[in-house]
């Protein structure tokens, strides 16, 4: 295997673990913004509580992939970072305001209306974002973006606007919503709580279908090159295969209430969805100009990054280890882990 | 405005906003870990209380300082795609390696904020020390990055770009050692300045306050040790920018005719020789002015001289503020409590933010007009996206809401501790302070 491949592979897991850690939390302020029924409140301090540890860790995968990719794919991130100038740009703005609104909720010390007005921020940033993330992804993978030489002659605004960058955009969103439904229902403590997120979970799982069957359809016309990906190569067929046994599989341990092993199949779904695109579009890293090949930095550049990914993981990998374990669900679940210190 | 003055000024404001909270990163978490050592070796209440206002301004302070870095990171591309093009993977390395530090203290940070009654005390205490150490690591490497944009190595330049990229020699730029160590001595002056002018303010109304009489003996000892440290550290970096960068040197003392024993302007006065002193330690060496350089490659002088000049006095004042008190301390054997004291800590209160912002602008100014000095111009790094002014004015009102905010929530964490309050203000989550005990 090539040192650009290598590199390009645990990029792809970078952006896995994102869309698995980070998109859960995405998806517990899109529930948060839609939490109703009797038990409103306490949905909402479920979400709280889950995520009030785990937040920043979990969004720490995006900076990961980030840096892998400016530095062992220079050209990429430069020709993406001109093409997707203003969908990342309002993308920073909710990544601010998602994560500044959630602290304050946690430390604003007037009481339920303030908590109100910081978890509407939080919400609301947690729903726009994925959108966009899902946007800049589509546009990606669409082919719409040009490069000539260093030069992006596409354009600002249509490669991430077409209808085929849209669905991926409310596929990402259904995706992360359905993620962390089903992680919210292991992390109830009573049977109204499981069964209000089992609800969910169910809801978002034939969303995610329908989102999926969407982006299928319009792959076609908005993205030829990745609809080919997704037909030919063999390797891309057994992945969606793949993908498709684990999304029946969460359905039905959720169906059956199996919610530990329900979570798990949830998220190999999820991971390979993602991966399923890298494959689908691959050797490409912005199709079709950009090349793994093409847009990769020296190889001593390269060697260096990957020693660092493996330093890296030998350092994150236990603590993160540690702090899962530190904040596993507990059965009795009344003391609240709150931000005591 | 051109769209280039634009990109400047959103990526100037966006660092100008995130350093202050960076440095509250790198620093409150060792004022915190020390209150808790405290608390647990004297079981003092007011300890106990100090170490979890700090964690909170913590917490507060490293969301709002986590976000604008990702902000920082997405900048760096938008902005100036055809630096970060060419030469992202020359720095690549120090990046990662700032993103492990960054992942170790998001993670260690969870643990010790939500963990207090899940984990041993002595894990408890193990995160807290994690979260200082991965602070200051996330520091030095994205310092290193800016070395290298000062004093680039570890490449051959060429029309395309970068080639025999040495990513190891890169990371390691000259300078290093003078700079990373000036940059993580500001932040923990800066914080314990502005922790020691806040309660120098209580206790200049509530005299009698133990817990801010308390609190102020945890700020106080980094505050005169890192204010003493700095000018010495801040000369050994001098004397390389003199040595390496000769046009900044100029800028920083505005000094345009090349001459030997050269003297040295600061706020007015002047001291005969002291720059050749300064920069070259001999009193006679020739010091190079601005007029030896070609003129499109001059800094803005008034700025950088400017916020040279801000730098140094502002360092001064601390330091000499630092002496007394600590000669103070000597011969009263306390911590100096007089009404005096606590005026002259309450001005110097911000002065430690003041210096580092003025010192950082040193720097990047010094800089210009290159983004890589000697190898490609900010002006041809800009990114052609127009229309910048729309995302500089938003990111100017973000900015300036979040900074609103957070100074709002640490006051109310600061008024929770008056003596005429009650104790233990309840938290929008009804969780009660005094819950937290010591282990």
């Amino acid at each position: 295997m090539s040192t650009e491949a290598m590199l390009g592979f645990v990029m792809a897991g970078a952006f896995v673990l994102y869309a698995l850690f980070g998109g859960a939390d995405f998806g517990g302020g899109v529930w948060d913004l839609l939490a109703f029924g009797p038990r409103k409140a306490e949905q909402r301090t479920l979400i709280a509580r889950a995520m009030g540890p785990v937040w920043e860790v979990n969004h720490v995968w995006l900076i990961v992939g980030m840096v892998l990719m400016f530095a062992g794919f220079p050209r990429a991130f430069a020709a993406l970072s001109v093409a997707l100038h203003v969908p990342l740009t309002l993308l920073m703005l909710g990544i601010v305001f998602r994560g500044a609104a959630f602290t304050f909720r946690a430390y604003d010390l007037r009481g339920y209306a303030a908590e109100r007005q910081w978890g509407l921020v939080f919400s609301i940033a947690s729903v726009v974002a994925p959108l966009l993330l899902g946007m800049c992804v589509g546009a990606v993978a669409s082919g719409d973006i040009r490069v000539e030489g260093r030069v992006v002659v596409s354009g600002f605004f249509a490669s991430w606007l077409s209808p085929f960058a849209w669905a991926v955009g409310v596929l990402a969103l259904t995706l992360f919503a359905f993620l962390a439904a089903v992680y919210l229902t292991h992390e109830a403590h009573t049977e109204g709580l499981r069964e209000d997120f089992r609800a969910r979970a169910l809801g978002a799982g034939v969303a995610v279908f329908l989102a999926a069957l969407g982006v299928l359809l319009l792959a076609r016309g908005g993205a030829p090159r990745v609809w080919e990906g997704l037909l030919r190569s063999p390797f891309a067929l057994v992945l969606h295969g793949a993908t498709a046994v684990a999304a029946v599989t969460a359905f039905a341990l959720l169906w059956t209430r199996r919610f530990q092993w329900a979570r798990l199949a949830a998220a190999f779904q999820a991971g390979l969805i993602v991966l399923g695109w890298a494959a689908s579009q691959y050797p490409y890293l912005v199709v079709p100009d950009v090349t793994l090949s093409s847009a990769a930095s020296s190889t001593s550049t390269q060697r260096v990054l990957l020693v660092a990914v493996v330093v890296g993981a030998l350092t994150v990998v236990p603590s993160i280890a540690l702090l899962f374990r530190v904040f596993r669900p507990r059965p009795e679940g009344n003391s609240t882990p709150g931000p005591h210190a | 405005m051109t769209d280039l003055l634009y990109a400047r000024a959103q990526m100037g404001l966006s660092l100008a906003f995130h350093i202050v909270f960076a440095a509250a990163g790198v620093a409150l978490p060792v004022l915190m870990v020390l209150s808790d050592w405290k608390a647990r070796r004297t079981r003092d209440a007011d300890y106990v209380k100090l170490s979890q206002k700090l964690a909170k301004g913590t917490a507060i302070l490293f969301a709002v300082g986590a976000v604008s870095g990702t902000v920082l990171s997405f900048e760096l591309g938008l902005l100036w795609p055809d630096f970060m093009g060419q030469y992202g993977e020359v720095i690549g390395l120090p990046f990662s390696l700032e993103g492990v530090a960054f992942f170790t203290e998001a993670i260690f940070l969870g643990i010790y904020l939500y963990g207090r009654e899940r984990v041993s005390p002595g894990l408890h205490l193990f995160s807290g020390i994690m979260v200082a150490v991965s602070g200051a690591a996330s520091a030095f490497f994205v310092t290193l990055v800016n070395v290298f944009m000062n004093d680039p190595s570890g490449f051959v330049a060429t029309p395309d770009g970068p080639t025999q990229v040495q990513p190891l020699v890169a990371m390691f730029s000259p300078g290093w050692q003078y700079q990373t160590a000036h940059v993580l001595l500001s932040c923990y002056q800066a914080s314990a300045f502005a922790m020691a002018g806040i309660h120098a303010f209580v206790l200049l109304r509530h005299p009698g306050a133990a817990f801010h009489r308390k609190a102020l003996s945890v700020a106080l000892p980094l505050a005169c040790v890192t204010a003493l440290l700095q000018p010495l550290v801040g000369d050994l970096s001098a004397k390389h920018v003199a040595k390496a960068q000769p046009v900044k040197l100029a800028a920083m003392e505005s000094h345009f005719e090349t001459e030997r024993g050269a003297s040295l302007r600061l706020g007015g006065v002047t001291v005969p020789k002291a720059l050749s002193i300064l920069a070259f330690g001999d009193p006679d060496a020739e010091v190079k002015g601005l007029k030896e350089f070609p003129r499109d490659t001059w800094p803005p002088v008034p700025k950088v001289h400017a916020a040279f000049q801000v730098m140094v006095i502002t360092g001064s004042a601390m330091a000499l503020l630092s002496l007394v008190t600590l000669v103070l301390r000597w011969r009263q054997k306390a911590w100096p409590s007089g009404r005096r004291m606590m005026w002259a800590w309450l001005g110097a209160g911000p002065l430690g933010l003041v210096a580092l912002e003025a010192g950082w602008l040193v720097t990047e100014w010094g800089r210009q007009p290159w983004i890589v000095r000697g190898v490609m111009r900010t002006a041809d790094a800009v990114t052609p996206v127009p229309h910048l002014a729309a995302p500089f004015w938003t990111f100017t009102a973000v900015y300036l809401f979040l900074g609103v905010v957070v100074v709002t929530l640490l006051k109310r964490q600061v008024a929770g501790t008056m003596p005429d309050r009650d104790e233990g203000p309840v938290t929008g989550r009804g969780v009660k302070e005094e819950d937290a005990h010591v282990h």
